[in-house]
């Protein structure tokens, strides 16, 4: 900016990047140390983007580049989540000079743990979006023709809402979640790609569907014409693997990069459980 | 009758409009998507989306009145039949959105609240807070994952589109990608493949656009014998936030909830912003468009900010251009509610609170007015012909396009929140054309021969093992080469263009691309190889950028976005009211002789000869609004209007009365 910071005398000419790599799934992760000349302003992208160029460690062995996921670099896809010096977050925006004043000696990065490594820093995250099918996360509307506008909604509404439906799915909230433990499935010999995915998702559907599904359900329970699959959506969440799984631990909304308020859905979907299980029982 | 099939390529808003829409009419999807299509950039679009209102019409606006802002704001070069479709589409489709759960913000008595954007006068454009883009394609998603557990979508994400796969007739018969996990090339045979590949921001290296935007789809239809269009029009949005991995948007909408825009009149005052008084801040938006103040359109906006900092020399740093753009006079409350998100980005990314202090921002590549050629038929009355099966496909027949990545809607300049429309539009409105298409052909995807598919997976393959293979002695590094491509193009193509550098570009492109077809790779494995996918990419960034760089050279003149200073129009100097008249008249004259030679849309065809675009020219149809000139700020501009207007009457009368 204007003037140079007086701090950044103190600036490193080198950062070192340690990585956990992992080449393929089932293989054996490795650290490989990497190093850049310092730049201000660089954020861990950026930094990626160097290593890739340069594809040398830093005792100058040649090396694929590191692989990594992104796409917006303004924290609005959820794209690029990793671990950054041990914390789960958005590699975009993680700038390094706020890192090296954590830590100046190195920046450590590693893929999220929750997840199957596909390799180094990438991450298969289809239980994510496979969740937000478990619970019906969307408006049953009749069609896609011309039948005039939805139905008027106050403003009090609309913002209790609209922080909801920033969940990018980046799946910060269930790396950090003590009670969501990683599913990884081998393909069997002779099993096809079909019978594969679905013997994948039935283990994704028994097991902790996670808070950002949860939040989504009491988006869309919240939502004038979604409220019609309310019920369906309670009996996901009263379910296996549904919201009695939640441990209370509130990690999820401590690291949840568009700090999306998580714990009070959870809350609310909780007080919603009762009274849907109660009226089941009275249903009977 | 078997169902149809359709592939679509893109999970962005157009792609995923198309393949809610198409499911719903009964066609198998299968959509083909980079990474998964919740990530697309249509995440990035900020502002919000036009369209007339309740509330506009009672000021006097109406449908047509948006489809002239829009003609008007695109210089004319826009065929004006899809976009008055479109103009007359838009509040059927933010009605749409509203009942697929989109949170737009509300009045307080619970209607779609709105706020004025660039090039109208009119509160047209609905958003929900600052991440319009965002909510809408959350909504598409939400309604193709409907769509997919009901089993009528099949997604394919993480795969990447390497070409159409063409029968003996030059028909696409659907697609050939590449999973970018296990590398494994596949065939994907369809009645019809739709395009919706969005923009080629990484063609200028660093743009306000997704790393995803690198207009590789695109090129491997156009080299594929596809025509590509308006190659030359890339806009450069005026405010971003400068960065070096990317130059992050920052939405127009600060401008349009009263963001001002203004440099120190003394050059670098070192003062913080705050101390700087009124009288000695320059606002020059304001200062030179009494009118439209800051809310000009882009093009001006971009070339004023451009102007202030290059020529002015008032960049309020030294070793970077920027300005302010300034909301601390705004109550932080309402800049929460309304533009949250945006300013949350500057912060994170800054770490500088803009509610308290003025944001730097400089222009930066933004988006692609050109794209494929596609064709429509218009309706007797002048709009779109519903249904009719060539609406938005290309010259390779059953290939559709849509979206950002057609050359339709924008002409020369885009205005603000008119693209998350066109993007919806097109693929809610191809939905029956694609289908008819489908249903007027003898076969369909079940008949597309083996050897079809084998021969195209076969170049394919082969184009891939030798890449794999390389040119281990060249040492050439694709991600360098793509830096050298990107800092070229922005200094070249971006918001002043002059010929000698168009021309000496266009020779140094022409040895980069040469360099990028014998690249080397440090990654030479089959398994999630990034290096392989984004040497091809880059590979096909080249036959865009050459398109670009000929269609500026070739076009001499100022329009839109694309400017040469060469072939400015002034403004008139004198102050004498007849001789005032007389240069209007002259004006006049040029104008029109230049709209003869230039009001036509570049054309491109790419040679594998040559390995260069080969250049035509096609009229413009401008039935519906007859050009006129484009006078933002000109000086004299109102006599010029005055002599417009009387020729335009003249001509009027002229015209001889239909029998």
């Amino acid at each position: 900016m204007i003037a140079l910071d007086p701090e950044s005398a103190k600036r490193p000419e080198f950062i070192k990047v340690r990585i956990r790599r992992q080449d393929a799934p089932g293989q054996e992760p490795y650290w490989e140390l990497h190093q850049i000349p310092y730049e201000p302003e660089l954020n861990v992208i950026s930094v990626l983007q160097r290593i890739a160029a340069q594809a040398k460690t830093l005792d100058g062995k040649a090396v694929p580049p590191v692989a990594w996921d992104c796409g917006c670099l303004e924290e609005v896809c959820g794209s690029c989540t990793m671990q950054i010096n041990g914390r789960v977050r958005q590699s975009c925006s993680a700038l390094v000079d706020r890192l090296l004043e954590d830590n100046d000696d190195e920046i450590v990065l590693e893929p999220m743990s929750k997840f199957p490594v596909v390799r180094d820093l990438v991450v298969d995250r289809q239980r994510l979006f496979r969740s937000l099918k478990r619970v019906k996360a969307w408006v049953p509307v009749d069609s896609y023709y011309d039948m005039g506008p939805g139905e008027r909604q106050l403003r009090a509404k609309q913002e209790q809402n609209y922080p909801l439906s920033e969940c990018m799915s980046c799946g910060c909230c269930v790396e950090a979640c003590p009670q969501y433990t990683k599913i990884e499935l081998k393909q069997k010999d002779g099993e096809s790609d079909e019978a594969f995915e679905a013997r994948k998702n039935e283990a994704f559907d028994e097991a902790f569907v996670g808070p950002n599904a949860i939040s989504q359900a009491m988006l869309f329970n919240n939502h004038p014409t979604g409220k019609a699959l309310a019920s369906e959506r309670m009996d996901a969440l009263t379910g296996a693997g549904g919201i009695q799984a939640c441990g209370n631990a509130q990690n999820c909304v401590a690291v949840c990069p568009k700090e999306i308020p998580l714990t009070t859905s959870i809350a609310r979907a909780g007080r919603a459980a009762t009274v849907h299980v109660i009226k089941k029982w009275f249903e009977k | 009758m078997a169902q149809q099939r359709v592939v679509v390529v893109g999970g962005g808003l157009a792609g995923l409009a198309s393949t809610m829409k198409l499911a719903e009419l009964g066609v198998h999807v299968d959509l083909i998507s980079l990474t998964p299509v919740k990530r697309s950039h249509s995440v990035c679009a900020q502002g919000g989306i036009n369209s007339v209102n309740d509330q506009t019409r009672q000021f006097g606006d109406n449908e047509w009145l948006h489809f002239d802002d829009t003609v008007y704001g695109g210089d004319f070069l826009n065929h004006q039949p899809p976009v008055k479709e479109m103009a007359y589409w838009a509040p059927k489709v933010i009605d749409l959105m509203d009942r697929l759960g989109v949170p737009f913000n509300r009045t307080g008595e619970g209607f779609i609240d709105r706020r004025r954007f660039g090039g109208t006068l009119y509160k047209r454009t609905a958003f929900a807070g600052a991440t319009t883009g965002q909510q809408l394609l959350y909504a598409l998603d939400e309604q193709v994952r409907r769509r997919e557990a009901e089993g009528m979508v099949t997604k394919h994400e993480f795969w990447d589109f390497l070409g159409p796969m063409q029968d003996e007739s030059g028909r696409c018969r659907g697609v050939i990608a590449q999973d970018m996990v296990s590398m494994k090339i596949k065939a994907f045979p369809a009645d019809a493949t739709v395009v919706a590949t969005g923009g080629c921001g990484l063609v200028y290296g660093r743009s306000t656009m997704s790393v995803f935007c690198t207009g590789s789809a695109v090129s491997r239809c156009y080299q594929a014998g596809a025509k590509y269009g308006n190659g030359e029009f890339i806009q450069v949005h005026p405010t971003a936030i400068p960065g070096s991995d990317k130059l992050r948007l920052m939405s127009e909408s600060a401008r349009g909830e009263g963001g001002r825009v203004w440099v120190p009149r003394q050059p670098q005052d070192a003062r913080t912003p705050r101390d700087i008084p009124q009288e000695e801040r320059y606002y020059f938006l304001e200062d030179r468009y009494p009118e439209y103040g800051n809310l000009v359109p882009r093009d001006i906006a971009t070339r004023e900010i451009f102007d202030i900092c290059v020529n002015d020399g008032l960049s309020i740093e030294s070793d970077r251009m920027s300005v302010y753009l300034d909301l601390t006079h705004i109550p932080k409350t309402e800049l929460d509610r309304k533009l949250g998100g945006i300013l949350d980005i500057y912060e994170k990314f800054q770490g500088v609170d803009p509610r308290v202090e003025p944001m730097r921002i400089f222009p930066a590549v933004h988006y692609s007015m050109g794209g494929l050629w596609a064709d429509y038929v218009k309706s007797s009355e002048g709009g779109l012909e519903a249904g009719a099966p060539r609406n938005h496909m290309t010259n390779i027949e059953g290939l559709y396009a849509i979206g950002e990545c057609d050359y339709h809607y924008h002409g020369a300049n885009r205005l603000g929140a008119n693209s998350l429309l066109s993007c919806i539009f097109t693929g809610l409105f191809t939905g029956p054309s694609i289908v008819n298409y489908a249903s007027s052909q003898s076969s369909g995807h079940d008949d597309v021969s083996s050897a079809i598919q084998e021969s195209a997976i076969q170049t394919q393959q082969q184009r891939h093992d030798k890449l794999l293979k390389g040119d281990s002695g060249s040492g050439e590094n694709p991600y360098l080469i793509h830096q050298e491509l990107g800092d070229l193009m922005t200094r070249v193509a971006t918001v002043v263009r002059r010929n000698d550098q168009l021309s000496d570009a266009v020779g140094k492109v022409q040895e980069l691309h040469q360099r990028a077809m014998r690249v080397s790779l440090s990654d030479t494995g089959n398994w999630s190889n990034q290096n392989v996918i984004f040497a091809k990419s880059l590979q096909d960034m080249f036959p865009v950028a050459k398109t670009i760089l000929q269609g500026a050279l070739q076009r001499d003149e100022c329009r839109g976005a694309h400017f040469k200073p060469e072939f400015q129009k002034t403004s008139l100097t004198s102050e004498e009211p007849a001789e005032r008249r007389r240069e209007a008249e002259v004006w006049c004259d040029e104008f029109e002789k230049n709209n003869e030679k230039f009001l036509k849309s570049t054309i491109a065809g790419w040679n594998p000869d040559n390995s260069m675009p080969d250049i035509t020219y096609e009229e413009v149809d401008t039935s519906l609004i007859p050009p006129r000139p484009r006078l933002y700020g000109l000086v004299g501009g109102e006599v010029i209007e005055e002599v417009w207007k009387e020729r335009a009457e003249a001509a009027k009368t002229a015209e001889p009365v239909p029998n």
